[in-house]
């Protein structure tokens, strides 16, 4: 008869060892007057000691929220590397109905679940964005009279505000590592170009200026530079460029289409999506020693995005001719599926801190 | 140069009216009926200028004044386009003519070029390439004697196909530019 220990004392390391069992995770909830405790150890049967001990304390609706903060701490013990299970995601829904197309943009946990709908529209909604402190997202709506325009929305409020609406291309949004500026896409003075905006004082830069397609602008983690896909070579390839001087520099060779590109935040590689034999696949790029691996095996792939750990990446991919969502370990070597939503789900952004963070109490 | 083509194209129409019948002649039996109430109709103004008829608006389409036949033509308003290319083909520009000669024709008359891309690669160098369709699409009216400030563009990328499906054929009806009348 299999024991359920609520505590590591309890725990008869023979029992446990003989199903072949490394680690148990070991806890109890303590209800409080408005709050409940939750205590949990995660334990070394092999080595019969305890590796993490924890009691946290939150709210009866915050109980999901704990559960995940349990899974952080059990794998940065196991992995040394930081959990991502208390992050979210956000992603754009499309769907069909009798009376047209429906687009939504959804903040969801990072398991799929718990999915709350930030904007609903007739109209395309796509390249959302976190700012660095998870407070605020950035998006392109199509909302107002089928024209586009950068939003800035405030995540817990609602409350939001139009930074751009220029004639022709608002696109492509993309907050710097410290959160005062954006780099964004307009094609108000002729063809698309980056443009860095201050979020203070509103003023606008002119980044680059070529009658070529610039776009996905992206920073690097020191915020001097910005990776962006250009098809100034005649196809789409990433380039760098450095904001200190407008130093241009190209990054892709290898392939007739890398585009949206984002820099690790070691700086050791590139994610984008890259075009093999005609097929779209998630592609890494190892600045160091200059070698590409593709990392999926889908096709039609788009929108990678890295977990703030940086262990594994997000992406929109097609099962059946509908879209979902998909990741894969940055070494490419575990692979998986989110749970499907209705409709057509693209574009993930994975939040780049916690949605709720505890501190160890006692 | 579409102005002109066009205004021959009525100029020639007219002629052939007066000779009774444009395009085609007009089937026998139906010709007594009409013939009286012309009669009552026409009255002694018959050099006074009266406007002319003139294209309409339905449904974001045009449609061109009908004929003696009763029809008006309605302009096909979409233009297809390659992978990845911005050039509008040959097979298009005498429909694109027709809609510069209506432009041209009336300043009043606004219309949204919107340029689409099929779905592979990503959003946003979809939604610039749609743009490059659209502004090629325009540069070919403005050519043809419309005026710039008639057109607006606007890009949806991939992001309002025509077909949902995913094969060839499908992206092929998805690379396309629609000229939207408003």
């Amino acid at each position: 008869m299999l024991s359920f220990p609520n505590d590591t004392s309890e725990v008869l390391p023979r029992d446990w060892r003989m199903l072949g069992v490394e680690y148990l995770v070991v806890g109890y909830l303590e209800p409080r007057e408005v709050s409940v405790r939750l205590h949990f150890e995660l334990y070394s049967v092999l080595r019969q000691t305890v590796v993490a001990k924890q009691t946290i304390e939150g709210l009866h609706m915050d109980l999901r929220d704990m559960a995940h903060h349990v899974s952080d701490v059990v794998f940065n013990e196991l992995t040394g590397i930081k959990g991502a299970f208390s992050t979210q995601i956000m992603y754009v829904t499309a769907m069909d109905d009798d009376q047209g197309r429906h687009f939504a943009l959804n903040i969801a946990d990072a398991d799929g679940y718990r999915v709350r709908k930030v904007l609903e529209s007739i109209e395309p909604i796509l390249s959302a964005t976190w700012s660095p402190d998870g407070k605020m997202v950035a998006y392109v709506s199509f909302e107002q009279d089928g024209r586009p325009a950068i939003y800035l929305h405030e995540v817990i409020t609602g409350n939001r505000q139009i930074l751009t609406s220029f004639a022709g291309l608002n696109g492509a949004p993309s907050f710097s590592p410290d959160g005062k500026e954006m780099a964004l896409v307009l094609s108000k003075d002729g063809n698309p170009d980056i443009y860095i905006l201050d979020l203070q004082s509103r003023r606008l830069r002119r980044i680059t200026r070529h009658y070529g397609i610039d776009t996905e602008p992206s920073w690097t983690a020191d915020g001097k530079s910005l990776v962006f896909t250009s098809n100034r070579g005649g196809q789409p390839q990433i380039y760098q460029l450095r904001l200190a001087d407008f130093q241009i520099q190209r990054l892709t060779f290898e392939g007739d289409y890398n585009a949206k590109a984002s820099v690790l935040k070691d700086g050791s590689g590139l994610v984008m999506v890259h075009r093999r034999n005609g097929i779209f696949h998630i592609a890494l790029l190892d600045l160091n020693r200059g070698r590409l691996s593709v990392l999926t095996e889908t096709t039609l792939d788009e929108s990678p995005s890295v977990a703030p750990n940086g262990s594994m990446l997000i992406y929109a991919t097609q099962e059946r001719g509908e879209g979902i969502l998909a990741a894969v370990s940055i070494d490419g070597g575990v692979k998986f599926n989110l749970p499907s939503s209705d409709g057509d789900v693209r574009e993930p952004a994975w939040s780049p801190v916690k949605r709720k963070t505890f501190l160890p109490v006692e | 140069m579409g102005i002109f083509k066009l205004r021959g194209l009525l100029l020639l129409c007219f002629a052939a009216l007066l000779l009774g019948g444009c395009a085609s002649q007009e089937p026998a039996d139906s010709g007594p009926d009409i013939e009286p109430m012309e009669q009552v109709l026409d009255t002694s103004a018959d050099d006074e200028p009266i406007e002319p008829a003139g294209p309409m608006v339905n449904n974001g389409k045009i449609v061109l004044p009908a004929d003696d036949m009763g029809s008006g033509e309605t302009l096909q308003g979409v233009f297809y386009f390659d992978f990845d290319q911005a050039i509008v083909r040959r097979t298009g520009h005498e429909e694109l003519n027709k809609h510069a000669g209506v432009l041209s024709a009336d300043r009043y008359l606004r219309v949204r070029v919107e340029g689409h891309a099929d779905e592979r690669g990503t959003r946003e160098y979809n939604l610039a390439l749609g743009e490059r369709r659209a502004n090629a699409v325009r540069a070919y009216l403005v050519a043809q004697g419309a005026a710039r400030n008639q057109i607006e563009v606007i890009s949806y990328g991939e992001e309002k196909p025509a077909n949902n499906g995913h094969s060839e054929s499908s992206w092929a009806e998805n690379r396309r530019v629609e000229i939207v009348y408003r």
